[in-house]
């Protein structure tokens, strides 16, 4: 646990951050019920316990800056400002979805918004990230760039060859790490050799920190020291630790852990961190229920309109493929 | 219309359309210097070091910012060096540039164009001589570019340049220091629209790349026996010209497709089974293809050229056709 205290000029911000977790966490929990309940035919990676990163990182962006996400992406997405109903659409395949329900959960984006795709290819978005950077450097544009990825990634080689780039051309991006311990259904420190992703980042050159990635005040603290300098091109690294609380895939049991592990992470949820913070600092109780009441309703009726909203016309499977060599139906 | 080498013809289309939008620029290994085969000569020196972009050999990285890049609305030329370098990029261009428009339902572009230098160039062996282009037309998104001639090389990558699609820009190794007239005049040459290379009414032979040369030797020769071959250069694999195709194949009654690459698998199996199906009662003859046997390329000169398809055997297979 944190000593955070908030003082009264903090306390909107996290309010805010407050609101903002709990509309991830009824978003995911709504999703995986759908999911269970053949809704959303597609596999979805839920990010419960990990919203506070989401909300940290991404709700201090500006809509300039640009965010690359991962198929565990819906939380980022939501952070970055895309609109739920739209997101939930998606998920569920249907007309009004981002990307017309021609993505899914695992290519969502929201290009209004600056966010640029979760990806279906671990480690795939770091490079995809250096290159939206080096295209906002040479624009000579202010723009930070954001690339959240797991600890999965970086034992891939786009780690490496991002990272190598973007300390190369001295490029505006941010690498957040998001360390939820467990790549796919296997614990990633069985298979990350040496003292880890934040020391490779420091070998490459860039400034890198580890922090409590369940600590909102901590994650927010630090991503608004960073952002200034990132909009200059000074590329860093963070690595947020965190833990998975479900499992890989919302159909995923998980059994390669303990229940008592779990249950044991769940005293670490960042959502009651922040809210014994709030409470701590003078919230009162009541204002927090009514948020997270006022969450979990919004979702529920955008749950409701994706599952009343159409199926998306045919004739878009053959649309946006090319233009030149395109077919048709 | 001047003289130009291929390389020239390529380097000519590049300064042009940097110069005519600011957005253009060029990634990849070497370029500084003038690229691998001095198709970026003097480039840097005209445009500096952000727009000719020296990269580290990390194909990987230069396909993946490219992608970046490019939905943040730049036009990247990115350069593979050889094709066979392409490999270590695939999962960048096939399940990235590829699948972003579609998959994110028309937000974005990836306007780019990936230069992939390929095939047999004199003991190169077996990474460095191959021809992959059937590969790439297999993938939604792509369009693939193979230029024949110095004029194609210009008009051809002019107009990739100026494409919002990703193309897969495949010159031959070999044809570097080709010389032949280039127009003097701005040209921007269509895709999907194939080339008469020659004229002839008993046998067509379809190719691209270096081996429609070899169709226009075969067809000289032909002649001498008076057999009338048309050849006919696809130019772009997708779209590719099938029109043209058959609108030859119902004049002559017999086609031949060569190319370099592997015969499995190739493109000419596309050919075949296109103009196969869609000429079927034009057709005197099967359809013949002509590739590479499926081994890989050999470094020792005689194991190489025991591989390539020559005009002999495309001589050979034409006068069966027509006999």
């Amino acid at each position: 646990m944190s000593g955070a205290h908030l003082t009264n000029v903090d306390q909107p911000r996290f309010v805010a951050h407050y609101r903002t977790m709990c509309r991830i966490r009824a978003f995911e929990q709504s999703a995986i019920q759908a999911s269970a309940d053949g809704l959303v035919k597609g596999a979805i990676h839920p990010s419960i316990g990990q919203e506070a990163i989401a909300s940290g990182v991404c709700g201090n962006l500006e809509v300039s800056d640009i965010l690359l996400s991962t198929h565990r992406g819906h939380g980022h997405t939501l952070a970055k400002g895309a609109a739920p109903e739209a997101m939930m659409c998606e998920l569920f395949g249907r007309a009004g979805g981002n990307c017309g329900g021609k993505g899914g959960s695992m290519h969502i984006a929201d290009f209004n918004v600056g966010m640029l795709g979760a990806n279906g290819v671990v480690g795939a978005n770091i490079l995809i990230a250096a290159g939206a950077a080096h295209g906002i450097k040479l624009k000579r544009e202010m723009r930070a760039v954001v690339c959240i990825f797991g600890d999965g990634a970086v034992n891939r080689g786009p780690f490496l060859e991002g990272l190598n780039w973007a300390g190369t051309y001295e490029l505006p991006v941010l690498f957040v790490c998001e360390d939820n311990g467990f790549a796919s259904t296997t614990r990633t420190s069985a298979h990350t050799a040496g003292p880890g992703p934040k020391a490779r980042a420091e070998a490459l050159g860039l400034t890198a920190a580890e922090i409590d990635g369940n600590d909102i005040v901590a994650v927010d603290a630090l991503i608004r020291e960073w952002l200034p300098a990132v909009r200059q091109c000074e590329p860093r690294f963070l690595l947020a630790k965190t833990y998975r609380l479900a499992g890989h895939t919302s159909a995923d049991p998980a059994t390669y852990r303990t229940n008592e592990e779990v249950e044991a992470r769940w005293a670490d949820d960042p959502i009651a961190r922040c809210r014994s913070l709030l409470i701590e600092a003078g919230v009162a109780q009541s204002t927090l229920d009514d948020i997270a009441a006022e969450a979990h309703h919004e979702i529920e009726e955008v749950t409701t309109h994706a599952r009343e909203a159409p199926w998306p016309d045919v004739a878009e499977a053959f649309r946006d493929v090319q233009d030149i060599g395109a077919v048709s139906a | 219309m001047s003289i130009k080498t291929y390389a020239q013809a390529a380097r000519e289309a590049i300064e042009e359309e940097m110069r005519r939008d600011p957005m253009v620029w060029a990634l990849g290994e070497d370029l500084g210097r003038g690229g691998v085969f001095g198709q970026y000569a003097g480039l840097s020196e005209c445009f500096g070091p952000e727009r000719i972009c020296d990269t580290p050999i990390s194909e990987a990285s230069i396909m993946g910012a490219a992608v970046g890049a490019a939905m943040m609305g730049t036009r990247p030329i990115v350069e593979m060096r050889f094709s066979d370098f392409a490999l270590c990029a695939v999962d960048e261009l096939v399940n990235q540039a590829a699948k972003a428009r579609y998959m994110f339902g028309g937000q974005t572009r990836v306007p780019m164009v990936i230069r992939e230098p390929m095939g047999m160039w004199r003991s190169s062996a077996a990474q460095h001589s191959q021809s992959l282009e059937a590969w790439y037309t297999h993938i939604p998104g792509l369009v693939v570019a193979v230029p024949s001639t110095p004029a194609d090389n210009k008009g051809l990558l002019k107009s990739a340049i100026r494409a919002d699609d990703p193309v897969v820009y495949m010159e031959h190794k070999g044809l570097w220091t080709l010389q032949g007239e280039v127009p003097d005049e701005e040209t921007l040459l269509p895709f999907g629209k194939a080339r008469i290379a020659r004229e002839g009414s008993d046998v067509t032979l379809v190719s691209w790349s270096a081996t429609v040369a070899v169709c226009e030797e075969a067809a000289a020769e032909l002649e001498a026996k008076g057999i009338s071959a048309e050849v006919i250069d696809l130019r772009t694999l997708w779209p590719w010209d099938t029109e043209a195709v058959c609108a030859s194949v119902e004049k002559t009654g017999r086609l031949i497709i060569a190319h370099e690459a592997v015969t499995v698998g190739g493109f000419g199996a596309e050919v075949a089974a296109t103009i196969g199906s869609a000429c079927f009662s034009s057709l005197k003859h099967p359809v013949v293809r002509l590739g590479s046997p499926r081994v890989p390329i050999s470094y020792a000169p005689p194991l190489e050229d025991a591989i390539r398809v020559t005009s002999g055997a495309i001589a050979l297979a034409a006068e069966a056709a027509t006999s």
